[in-house]
Order: structure tokens, then C-alpha cells, then sequence
């Protein structure tokens, strides 16, 4: 067991440059949560043949009694989240020692050579530096909390071991994606999480409208994979090499805006268009969410959408060296961000809002980090994460009330519908509490987490329009302008979605609201440590210009530019290459105006919205689904259907694909290629039956031919 | 001679081919066979007396065979006639299509 032991140590050479920083036991953090998956899968396996048999027997699993549930039920309760609780423990160990040293450069941790051909190595070798270090403590503190609420979310699910072990593997993965020290590593985790996703949305199979979510999913991402393989290839062919350092070290040698470096980045770029849902491959991601809502808070909300901005933020010494790449991902974004921010103002199902809103803010993050501001783009992924792990699983609580509610009254209404809502904030205080501060959070008013993060981006797309050397600066001061615009309506549909559900009058129904009620502690616990972090997670990356303004009351509240300085030594050299070719940046937003200024405009403006949009949503009356037969008009319905982008793909691509599949099927493979091989069989047996007239089984014939035979031969050699 | 020699040999060929082709009863047919070895037996010792001493140990071979094939075929032909009660070779025609 040496090799185990050197695997959770992580042993080889552990190349510690520049500071004191000692990991502790980083292979255990990747590690446990796929021993979770085995013991957890192994548990699945388990149950569903005692499931089996108990159905066989004729008998059914009685899971409605918590006293009598099986271990195979029980176990994954603390298997589950307590590797996740272990892993992000050990995390922050790692965390805390990152913090006191000072690094330069990534650790890299080597365990064994993965692929060994000719000149091509890669080796399997985890990385450790301030990014893969934020992503880790995103992943395994925001997944712990959404695996101890899925406890709650999921007990009576008879499928509850297996899911569980479904996400601890998409952890292992997610994980695997981050800390991967070269793109082939990171390419397991990124088509790994693809997987546990796919398996997640599908996760009631027996539905088919869900396993269809789920292919979706998968088969769009695969488009976008195509595109991160090419990209590899791009990498492997010119460097030699497909790990961070060597290809970061030999990027220098590229030409700036050269055609190499942007075909690369623009590869990549696809690949991150499918996996973080943006346009125009951005419609699997409000299908996912016909899986759990814990699994959408995980993976489509908090983790595994972000990795195409993990990619980019990683890239970023590629992406700096391709300005026409970085506007096309600033501008991906800043688009996706406005186009899914004015669908999620028209539509009903809860879930659906925060998938739109998701894709929205994933948008934003684009354009952080195709702005060159990379620090911003990874600082609104980790407030995103915590703000829309909240509202999914605040939204995941609403919706376990009402399932409950119309279970219980055997009522078919829709759950998950807002118009079946309403009032909800006398049945789940706790609930209505924190998801309103998940809501200020993302809609950018002051103080919260969401407010900084997107306005540091906001305000580093303006001031890139105005840098000494900007590539393109009208193109930046329309992303700009689209930016601000986006935020407006993320205040407008996100408050619209917190009337219709907590405020108003209760439309579940008479019978049906009695049993509406408060999540219990396992559930409403993660909400409220969330909701924290919502709160103050934003203060840890808050400029001069703001914690000393009045952002920070003239620098009373605790905030700072830390992790900005954090992930200094990743974007250090990004930021060489930006300064060298496009100057400084500006500090003014293109119509003048400084940053304090700004922020001040956006947070009142968006205070302003929220204000104005209780009282428009508010004062509206919201009917019941059953009673709702409002006719919608004009462009509410253009919102309402989506711009029409599932029925566009369904004609133009998924159609015309369907019918060549059926020409080839029907025309090619079963009329030209089943008939050849049906005509030589056919042919081959009429000349057997043919042939076979001459086996007469009487000697005699035998003989004539055969003397018959003999003279022909001769007679053909004499003449 | 050697010419009467070989048209003698041609004729026993000739009879003893027409008997297995127009004959049913199997030793018949055998006896038949016989006669066509023999006959190329003929020829070959007629040759011999031309072109040297081969034909003749070449004769040694065919009777040799012929006496294997004569036991052998022999023992079927009385394998069948226990079977059958007879050795007429139309009543035997089951191996076919």
C-alpha cells in the first residue's frame, strides 16, 4: 500500500518554489469524494436488488417510515456529505498554509505518467496554486452545503444511494477538472462532470421528458467539446506539450493577435460556450433543470457551468495574447447576458427564472474575464456561487412545501409554478428571509456579495474602452452600456420571481396551504450559512476607490482588494502582455465618471428597479394556472416562448438531422445495403439449389458425368 | 504388335466403361471397374516393351491397388446387401440434395 500512501501524500517531486507552502494531503480532497461515489454506489447496487426482490415478492420498499428504512437508505446520510465535510476540511488546511506562504509559482504534485508516447507525456499531477485553491474551496464548501441540504431535499426518494453517489462523482470530477495540471487532466474532469450531469438531469429516467433533458445536455456539450479537443491538438502540435506551465512558459513566444494563438483561444472558447450555457449553445441548461434541485444548484448554478470561465480565467495568458478572441468572449457574454435576462422576465416555473438568470450571470462572467479582468471574472463566479446556491435551494425548499402540500391533498397542480404560489412568506420565513438576500445579492445593491462582483465587471468593460490602446473601443462601450442594461432587468425579473412566490396573496389553494410549511433545519441550515456568504462574500475584493468611498463608509467596513492580490501570481502574467500591447486601462467609464461614481449609479438604478418592480409586480393580480387563460401578445410572448430558439434548433438543425438519419436508414442502410447482402444470399442459394439437381444420389449418374467429364478433357487436350 | 496390343486394351476399356455406366447390380459394376484396370493394365505393359521396364512396375502398383480396393469395396458392397437385401444400386439414393 506504499503507492496509496504516496497518492494521499503526494509524493514524487513536489516542486515547492518561492515560498513555505507545505500541502497537506491534496490527493485526499480528489480522493474521498470518489471512495464516496464507490461506497456509495456499491450501497445503490444494493438497494435496488432488495428493491427487486421486494417487488418480486410482491411486496413494495417502505420508505415512508424513517424507522424502518433499510441501511442502504440511511448510510448514504452520512457517507455523502461527510466525505464532502472531510475534503473541504482538508481544503481549507491546504488554504490557511497557501495563505501564509507566498507563491509564486504552482506547486505541482506528480503521481504516475498517464500517457507515455514518444515525445508526448502527460503525467498525472495535480496543480496547486491561488486558482485551482479558490475553485477547491468553492466546490467542496459550497458542495458540502448542497449535499447536506439534498439529505433533506431527497430522504424520501427511492433512489436516495444512488444519488448520492451520482454527486460525490461529479465532485470527484469537478475537482479532477480544477486541479489538473494539464489540459488533458482538465479535459477527464470537463467530459467527467458531463457525465455525472447527464446522469443527474435524467436522474427520474422514468420520466422521458427528463432522460430527454438529459441527452440534451449531453449532446449539446459534446459540440462543444469538439471544440476544447481541437484546441488541445492546436496546443500539443506547436508546444509539444499540453500542461499549464510549459505552454503558459512557451506562450511568450507567440505572436500577439497572431492567427495561431486566436484560433487556439477561440477553440477553447467554444468548448467553454457548451459547458457554461452560452449562446447559441446555451438551451440545454434550462432543460437541466428537470433534475434535483440540489443537483441544479450544484452542478448548473454554483460548479460545474463555471468551468468555461475557470478555463478562460486559466488561459488567460492565451486569451490576453488574442484581443479579437477576448471580444468575441466579452461579447458571447455580455449578448447571452441580455438575451437570457429578458426571457427569465416572462417566465412562470421557478426553476426556469434561476436557469435563465444562471445563464445570464454566467454571461456576465464572460465578459469579466474577456475584458482581461480575470480576478473579477473568478470573484463573480464564487459570489454567484454562493447567491444562486441559495436561491436554488431556497427555491428547492418552496418547491418540497408545495410538492408536499399538493401530495398530501392529492392535488396535480404544478409545484413548481409561481403563478400556484404567493404568500409564502407566513408558511417559510426562513426561506423567504435568505432568498431575499440572495436576490439583493445578485441584483447588485449595496452591500452585498453580488453588487461587487458585477460591478468591478461592468466597470472594467467600460474602462477597457477607454485604454490607451484599446482594440476595439466603440465595440467595449456597447458591451458596456449592454451590461448595465442586462443588470437592470436581473433586479427587475429576479424581484418579480420573490413577489410571485413570497408576497401577495396565497393561490395554492385552501386545503392545500395548511400543509404548507417551513423546511426543516437540515434544509434551511445550508441556506442560512449561504446567505452569509451572500452577504459578506463580496467584501474580500472591493478597490481602493470603493472601500475607501462610500462603499466601505469611508473605509469603516472590513474590506480589501485581497483576493485580487490572491490571484495576482495567475493573472501576473496575463496582465504583462495587456499593458505591453493596449497601455493602461482608462479609470473612466466612457462617458467620464469614475469607479465610486459608477457603482453608486448602478446600486440606486438597481434599488430603484427592485423598488419599482414590487410595486408593478405587486400591484398586478396573479391567477391560479388552472384559472390563467391570459392570451399573450406581441413581444410577452416572444419572452414568454424563448425567442423561439428550441423551435428554431428543432427545424433547422434537429429536423433536417432526423431525416437524413431516416433517408440513410430507410433509404440507404435498409434498401442499398440490406439489398446487396440480401442479393448475394439470395443468389448464392439459387445457385446452390441450381447445382445441387446434379446430386441425384443414384451412382450411375455419377459415373455418366463423370465419363462425360473425362472425354471432354481429353478431347479438349487433343484439339 | 503393339498396335493390336492397344486397340485389345481400348476395347476392354470401352466394355468395361459401358458396363458401369449401364449396368445396376453392383458387383457387376465392380467386376466392370476390374476390367478397366486391367485394361490400362494391358496398355501399360504393351508400352513397356518400348519404352522400357516402367510400365510393367507401374502394373505391380495398379494391381496392388486394385486388390486393396477389390477387399474394401467388396466388404461395403456386402455391408449394403445386409442392409438392403440387395445390390441393385438404384435402391440406394438417399445421398443427394
Amino acid at each position: 500500500m506504499a503507492s496509496l500512501a504516496t497518492l494521499v501524500q503526494g509524493g514524487g517531486q513536489t516542486a515547492v518554489e518561492g515560498g513555505h507552502f507545505e500541502p497537506f494531503f491534496p490527493g485526499l480532497v480528489v480522493l474521498l469524494p470518489l471512495l464516496g461515489f464507490l461506497a456509495n454506489g456499491f450501497l445503490a447496487l444494493q438497494h435496488a436488488r432488495a428493491s427487486a426482490d421486494a417487488v418480486r415478492g410482491g411486496a413494495e420498499l417502505d420508505l415512508g417510515d424513517p424507522s424502518s428504512r433499510p441501511a442502504t437508505h440511511t448510510l448514504p446520510t452520512w457517507i455523502g456529505p461527510g466525505v464532502m465535510a472531510v475534503a473541504f476540511l482538508i481544503t481549507l488546511v491546504n488554504f490557511t498554509r497557501m495563505l501564509g506562504a507566498h507563491l509564486d509559482e504552482p506547486v505541482i504534485l506528480h503521481y504516475w505518467t498517464w500517457i507515455a508516447t514518444g515525445t508526448f507525456t502527460v503525467d498525472a499531477a495535480l496543480q496547486l496554486d491561488q486558482l485551482s485553491m479558490i475553485m477547491m474551496m468553492v466546490i467542496t464548501g459550497v458542495g458540502t452545503l448542497i449535499h447536506v441540504f439534498s439529505v433533506g431535499y431527497m430522504k424520501d426518494d427511492p433512489g436516495y444511494p444512488r444519488y448520492f453517489a451520482y454527486l460525490n462523482l461529479f465532485v470527484f470530477f469537478m475537482l479532477v477538472l480544477v486541479m489538473g495540471s494539464s489540459y488533458a487532466l482538465m479535459f477527464v474532469g470537463w467530459e467527467g462532470v458531463g457525465l455525472c450531469s447527464y446522469l443527474l438531469i435524467g436522474y427520474w429516467f422514468s420520466d422521458r421528458e427528463k432522460a430527454d433533458a438529459g441527452k440534451k445536455a449531453f449532446i449539446v456539450n459534446r459540440i462543444g467539446d469538439v471544440g476544447f479537443l481541437i484546441a488541445m491538438f492546436l496546443l500539443f502540435k506547436n508546444f509539444g506539450s499540453v500542461d499549464f506551465v510549459p505552454v503558459f512558459h512557451d506562450a511568450e513566444t507567440l505572436v500577439y493577435g497572431g492567427g495561431l494563438v486566436t484560433a487556439i483561444t477561440l477553440f477553447f472558447f467554444v468548448g467553454a460556450i457548451g459547458k457554461s450555457a452560452q449562446m447559441p449553445l446555451y438551451v440545454w441548461l434550462p432543460d437541466a433543470m428537470a433534475g434535483p434541485t440540489p443537483v441544479s444548484a450544484l452542478i448548473h448554478a454554483a460548479t460545474m457551468v463555471t468551468a468555461g470561465v475557470y478555463l478562460v480565467a486559466r488561459s488567460s495568458v492565451l486569451f490576453a495574447l488574442a484581443p479579437l478572441s477576448s471580444a468575441v468572449v466579452a461579447g458571447i457574454g455580455v449578448i447571452t447576458a441580455l438575451f437570457a435576462a429578458t426571457i427569465a422576465l416572462k417566465q412562470n416555473d421557478i426553476k426556469k427564472v434561476l436557469a435563465y438568470s444562471t445563464v445570464s450571470q454566467l454571461g456576465y462572467m464572460f465578459v469579466g474575464v474577456g475584458v482581461g479582468a480575470y480576478a473579477a471574472g473568478v470573484f463573480h463566479l464564487m459570489t454567484h456561487a454562493f447567491f444562486k446556491a441559495l436561491l436554488f435551494m431556497g427555491s428547492g425548499a418552496v418547491i418540497h412545501s408545495m410538492h408536499e402540500a399538493y401530495h398530501a391533498t392529492h392535488n396535480h397542480e404544478d409545484p413548481q409554478d409561481m403563478r400556484n404560489m404567493g404568500g409564502l412568506k407566513a408558511f417559510m420565513p426562513i426561506t423567504w428571509v435568505t432568498m431575499w438576500i440572495a436576490t439583493l445579492a445578485i441584483a447588485g445593491i449595496w452591500p452585498f456579495a453580488g453588487f461587487f462582483s458585477k460591478d468591478e465587471i461592468i466597470w472594467y468593460a467600460g474602462a477597457w474602452a477607454g485604454a490607451e490602446n484599446a482594440p476595439y473601443p466603440q465595440l467595449y462601450t456597447v458591451y458596456w452600456i449592454l451590461a448595465l442594461a442586462a443588470a437592470m432587468l436581473t433586479a427587475f425579473y429576479m424581484t418579480r420571481m420573490m413577489v410571485m412566490t413570497f408576497h401577495g396573496a396565497n393561490r395554492t389553494g385552501d386545503e392545500e396551504s395548511k400543509h404548507l410549511h417551513e423546511a426543516p433545519p437540515v434544509m434551511w441550515v445550508p441556506l442560512a450559512v449561504l446567505a452569509v456568504l451572500s452577504v459578506f462574500g463580496g467584501w474580500i475584493n472591493v478597490p481602493e476607490a470603493l472601500s475607501s468611498g462610500w462603499a466601505g463608509l469611508g473605509g469603516i467596513l472590513p474590506m480589501g482588494e485581497w483576493l485580487h492580490h490572491w490571484l495576482e501570481p495567475i493573472t501576473a502574467q496575463a496582465h504583462h502582455i495587456q499593458e505591453a500591447n493596449l497601455g493602461t486601462y482608462s479609470y473612466y467609464a466612457p462617458f467620464g465618471g469614475g469607479e465610486a461614481l459608477w457603482a453608486a449609479i448602478s446600486t440606486v438604478a438597481a434599488g430603484l428597479v427592485v423598488l419599482v418592480s414590487i410595486r408593478l409586480v405587486g400591484g398586478r393580480t396573479v391567477v391560479p394556472v388552472k384559472d390563467d387563460a391570459a392570451e399573450m401578445s406581441g413581444f410577452a410572448k416572444v419572452l414568454y416562448n424563448k425567442y423561439y430558439v428550441d423551435e428554431f434548433y428543432d427545424r433547422v438543425i434537429v429536423q433536417p438531422i432526423l431525416r437524413a438519419s431516416r433517408f440513410c436508414w430507410k433509404v440507404i442502410d435498409a434498401g442499398i445495403i440490406d439489398g446487396v447482402v440480401n442479393a448475394v444470399g439470395w443468389g448464392s442459394k439459387g445457385i446452390g439449389w441450381v447445382v445441387s439437381m446434379f446430386q441425384t444420389g443414384t451412382v450411375n449418374t455419377y459415373a455418366f458425368i463423370l465419363t462425360v467429364g473425362v472425354l471432354f478433357v481429353l478431347g479438349a487436350s487433343l484439339f | 504388335m503393339i498396335t493390336e496390343a492397344l486397340v485389345l486394351s481400348a476395347i476392354l476399356f470401352v466394355i468395361g466403361t459401358f458396363g458401369v455406366l449401364v449396368r445396376r447390380n453392383a458387383i457387376i459394376m465392380f467386376l466392370c471397374i476390374e476390367l478397366q484396370l486391367n485394361a490400362v493394365n494391358l496398355s501399360f505393359v504393351a508400352f513397356s516393351r518400348v519404352f522400357g521396364i516402367d510400365g510393367q512396375i507401374f502394373v505391380f502398383f495398379v494391381m496392388t491397388v486394385a486388390a486393396a480396393e477389390a477387399a474394401v469395396g467388396l466388404a461395403i458392397i456386402i455391408s449394403i446387401f445386409r442392409h438392403y437385401e440387395t445390390v441393385n444400386v438404384d435402391s440406394f439414393n438417399l445421398l443427394k440434395w
